[in-house]
């Protein structure tokens, strides 16, 4: 059962007359097959009595006469499997085989803000551990609607009942009805109680926690998944865009406008907010066209104010310089003992400043969107996002539609890593929009790479500042660090100047080590460029620049980076097997410098990570080859409490380890000029096949509380590399990427 | 203009100098060919043409006159497409799956002109970019196809 996009691009019911009675909607609808509950015309929709979000079974499941079972998820599926752990999780308690789910993303709605019972956003690597409880509710509620509907055909009691995978049986009598031939009455009834019923005992558990096949592998090895770059719908035009080569900057004039416009094909030519653009009956028509267009770009001061004019003169070369200069210990987050004393009293205080760069999401599904305005007023828009109410919310205030009046869809993403939020400059839906009310038919926006590129909000960059000390028993005494930054979060919501942006400092807080004396803080500097959340956010260069000045440390007094760590969790059992399963994933944990059996120089690197609630020990082994680092193995231990599918798990920590080695070895988004210098993947690399390292996972299930999956495998990474690459050479390395730097073994 | 795309003939219109991608993905509606680039830095794109991988983000319809062209929708149609889709999934080796069309379209290509590649030529032919960063599952699917052990460390 893989062809679960063969879905040709949904017709929507918009227009329809809507008929508030399921049952009439039903009969209504779909050729053959029962639609149950969702596919409800949100009108409809909106005049059924409030539940608490994940309860009403409708809105999420529908169970077709064949018994498949198909299940809108409230988070998107972006490679990381979500949606075949949300087959596991609700099948589970459902009793129904996962693999026979159709699972894609739920349109906006209350029903579906899982997190807390308040919001969604798929992102955080939250979506299984936020939700696990609320979908094998879910699972058990739809399960329990099924035994009630049997009860009533079958003319017994509901306790008499028990159920198979996909049916319901009665013992007594020997006979049983499958799932397909009851949903039509089930999915009716009314939803029981969620407290009153009983989930299944983990020992029990068929599906969660086995290595799953993903649902999804089949539609994408055979081209067949949908993406939002792939949708249609009759009628549409293609729009390219140029934008203004630096944000802020408004058009002033189009010097050929006339021309273009009367370009074979060429349908219309528009100018926006901060760029122009070009609709045409074809996409590779209105690039061409959008391309060729001779903008005299202006300061026009009418633009959005969350859009911070790019300066002129931005350099991404003098702003490392600008952050390191930047005085003062900054705000305090995190502190402990006395440090300003215990650098006072100690030999010898090793002082280091470490660099991290701004970096793209270079997600390979350029962004797009499609907007189509309806004859009776509502809207509909297909766009890559992890957070579909936030989008409708800003949708709604942008194109003067009632929210309810809009329909979300959310279409597989060509990869994400947080570039799917809603970020003010960044997304092409306020075009998509703006174009199709001016054409009168629906449009889809494409951004190309280079305009990707140009307007991709990026991971910020730090500069911190590190002061530490050594004492007698050859541990840590004092650690005291400054990061001079922008968080993303408070570069996207605003900055509140009486608190601080956890996810600017993340992973140089919270870490485990017990070091007697130690202040971690930020120095806040406002980052000219846009920032976005970027895969593990915080901890993607801050427990680089942790894990490696605690190398440094070790290295001012002689001690092994990685006996130190095992005692500085000295009494932390959950920490300390991690490290431990680390060293032996790996063999035998040895240093180095040593001489492989190629002949090779090489030498080890370990780091440690907390990220997103779980726990990650990251060794790399690394040799030079031609003045350049390679990784050869990366081995990594992720505690992530328990799990839902472990092939699922390994898999997201392979793709962690690569987005990693990425960071650390190749990337940088460099500015000059207010411009970025890379406009596509020739001038910013992004690791290739031949800079993979092989990777060896191994899950602890601890039993702590689920932690995410999606992001904690990189953190560890980038300072496990250097580390060993530190070792390697014999000299400290403090910024990234690896390639701005020539090496000797 | 007639162009053969996965054994069917089309009368297209785009001008010549259009990229074959968006001939395919726009004129003709087959979107699993995927734009990624339009640099030819990332095979997203890749088609075969006379069974040759290409990238068709810088393949200019002109040039592909007469061709025979095979897309990812007709993949399983290969019996050698056919093979290297079934170890995909075996090896679970999509994540977005956004690259994997190009992917498995280099993969088809190396076999067809080489049955039994060493690891240096997987190496030489398996260039396309992935950000998910399924590498090692490419590599082990097209090792087993080549009927080969992934190597010891």
């Amino acid at each position: 059962m893989n062809d679960i996009f063969r879905f040709e691009t949904p017709e929507f019911p918009g227009d329809k007359p809507v008929n508030v009675s399921r049952r009439g909607f039903l009969r209504a609808s779909a050729a053959g097959a029962l639609v149950l509950g969702f596919g409800l015309p949100i009108r409809a929709r909106a005049q059924t009595p409030a539940m608490a979000a994940g309860t009403r079974v409708p809105a999420f499941l529908e169970i077709r006469p064949d018994n498949t079972v198909r299940l809108l998820s409230p988070f998107a599926e972006g490679g990381q499997g979500v949606f075949t752990a949300m087959a596991q999780i609700v099948g589970e308690e459902l009793d129904a085989d996962p693999a026979g789910f159709l699972v894609e993303t739920a349109p906006a709605g209350g029903d579906y803000l899982v997190i807390n019972g308040k919001m969604r956003i798929t992102g955080g690597s939250m979506s299984v551990r936020s939700s696990y409880e609320t979908m094998r509710r879910l699972g058990a509620l739809a399960r329990a609607m099924l035994i009630r509907a049997a009860a009533e055909r079958l003319g017994v009691p509901a306790g008499e009942l028990t159920t198979e995978p996909g049916k319901v049986v009665h013992a007594g009598s020997g006979r049983s009805l499958s799932y397909g031939e009851l949903a039509g009455d089930a999915l009716d009834l009314p939803v029981p109680d969620p407290a009153g019923v009983a989930l299944r005992d983990p020992s029990e558990f068929r599906w969660i926690g086995q290595p799953m096949a993903r649902l999804d592998a089949h539609a994408k090895s055979t081209g067949q998944a949908v993406f939002s770059i792939d949708c249609k719908v009759e009628g549409m035009l293609h729009a390219a865009v140029q934008h203004a080569p630096r944000l802020g900057l408004g058009v002033g004039t189009i010097r050929n406008e006339a021309e273009i416009a009367a370009m074979d094909g060429v349908d219309s030519v528009h100018a926006l907010p901060g760029a122009v653009t070009v609709v045409a009956e074809r996409w590779w028509v209105a690039k061409t066209a959008a391309e060729a267009l001779d903008v005299e770009w202006a300061e026009t001061g009418d633009l959005d104010p969350r859009w911070r004019p790019m300066p002129a003169d931005f350099s991404t070369e003098a702003y490392a310089e600008q952050l390191a200069a930047q005085p003062g210990d900054g705000q305090q987050a995190e502190a402990q003992g006395d440090v300003a004393a215990a650098l006072g009293q100690a030999g010898q205080v090793i002082e280091a400043t470490y660099h991290s760069q701004l970096l793209h999401h270079a997600q390979l599904e350029p962004p797009s969107a499609l907007a189509r305005f309806n004859q009776d007023g509502s809207l509909d828009v297909w766009l890559p996002n992890q957070a579909p109410e936030q989008f409708r919310a800003d949708i709604a205030g942008l194109a003067g539609v009632e929210a309810d009046r809009i329909n979300i869809h959310s279409p597989l993403l060509g990869g994400f890593f947080g570039r799917h939020f809603l970020y003010p400059s960044a997304n092409p839906y306020p075009q998509a929009i703006a174009l199709a009310r001016a054409v009168k038919r629906p449009v889809k926006v494409i951004w190309s790479r280079e305009e990707e590129f140009l307007r991709d909000p990026l991971r910020p960059m730090a500069a911190v500042r590190f002061r530490g000390a050594m004492g007698q028993d050859g541990l840590p005494v004092a650690l005291d660090a400054v990061s001079i930054c922008e968080g993303p979060t408070e570069a996207i919501n605003g900055r509140d100047p009486d608190k601080l942006d956890p996810t600017a400092l993340e992973g140089l807080t919270s870490k485990p080590y017990a070091i007697p004396n130690r202040r971690i803080a930020q120095n806040y500097a406002q980052s000219p460029a846009m920032l976005a959340y970027w895969r593990s956010v915080g901890n993607s260069m801050n427990d680089f620049f942790y894990e490696t000045f605690l190398d440094e440390l070790a290295d001012s007094a002689g001690q092994d980076p990685y006996e130190m760590r095992m005692k500085l969790l000295d009494g932390n059992a959950r920490l300390t097997t991690l490290l431990q399963a680390a060293g032996e994933l790996c063999g035998g944990w040895k240093r180095g410098p040593f001489t492989a059996e190629d002949g090779s120089r090489r030498a080890r690197g370990v780091a440690m990570a907390s990220p997103f609630g779980s726990q990650t020990a990251a060794i790399a082994e690394v040799s030079i080859r031609d003045g350049e680092v390679v990784v050869h193995d990366v081995w990594q231990v992720i505690d992530p409490g328990s799990i839902v599918n472990p092939a699922i798990v390994e898999a997201q920590v392979g793709s962690a380890v690569a987005l990693g080695l990425s960071q650390v070895l190749l990337e940088e988004a460099v500015y000059e000029n207010g411009q970025p210098v890379a406009r596509n993947f020739d001038a910013y690399p992004i690791l290739p096949p031949e800079r993979m390292a092989r990777v060896h996972v191994r899950i602890i299930e601890s039993g702590a509380p689920m932690g995410g999956i999606g992001e904690p495998g990189l953190p560890a990474v980038p300072p496990a590399v250097v580390n060993a690459v530190s070792t390697l050479t014999g000299r400290r390395i403090r910024s990234m990427p690896l390639s701005r730097q020539e090496f000797k073994a | 203009m007639k162009l053969q795309i996965n054994d069917q003939d089309f009368e297209v219109t785009s001008s010549g100098d259009t990229p074959l991608l968006w001939v395919i993905r726009d004129e003709l509606g087959m979107t699993g060919t995927k734009y990624g680039c339009g640099i030819a830095q990332c095979g997203a794109c890749s088609v075969l043409v006379d069974g040759v991988v290409t990238r068709s983000c810088v393949t200019t319809l002109d040039s592909v006159e007469g061709s025979r062209i095979t897309t990812i929708e007709a993949i399983e149609k290969d019996e050698i497409g056919r093979r290297v889709v079934e170890k995909w999934v075996q090896h679970q080796v999509p994540q977005c799956g956004y690259c994997q069309s190009g992917q498995v379209m280099a993969a088809t290509s190396l076999l067809k002109e080489n049955p039994d590649p060493s690891d240096d030529d997987i190496a030489a032919a398996m260039i396309n970019l992935c950000r998910c960063g399924t590498y090692n599952a490419i590599r082990t699917a097209v090792l087993d196809l080549a009927g080969k052990q992934e190597a010891k460390l």
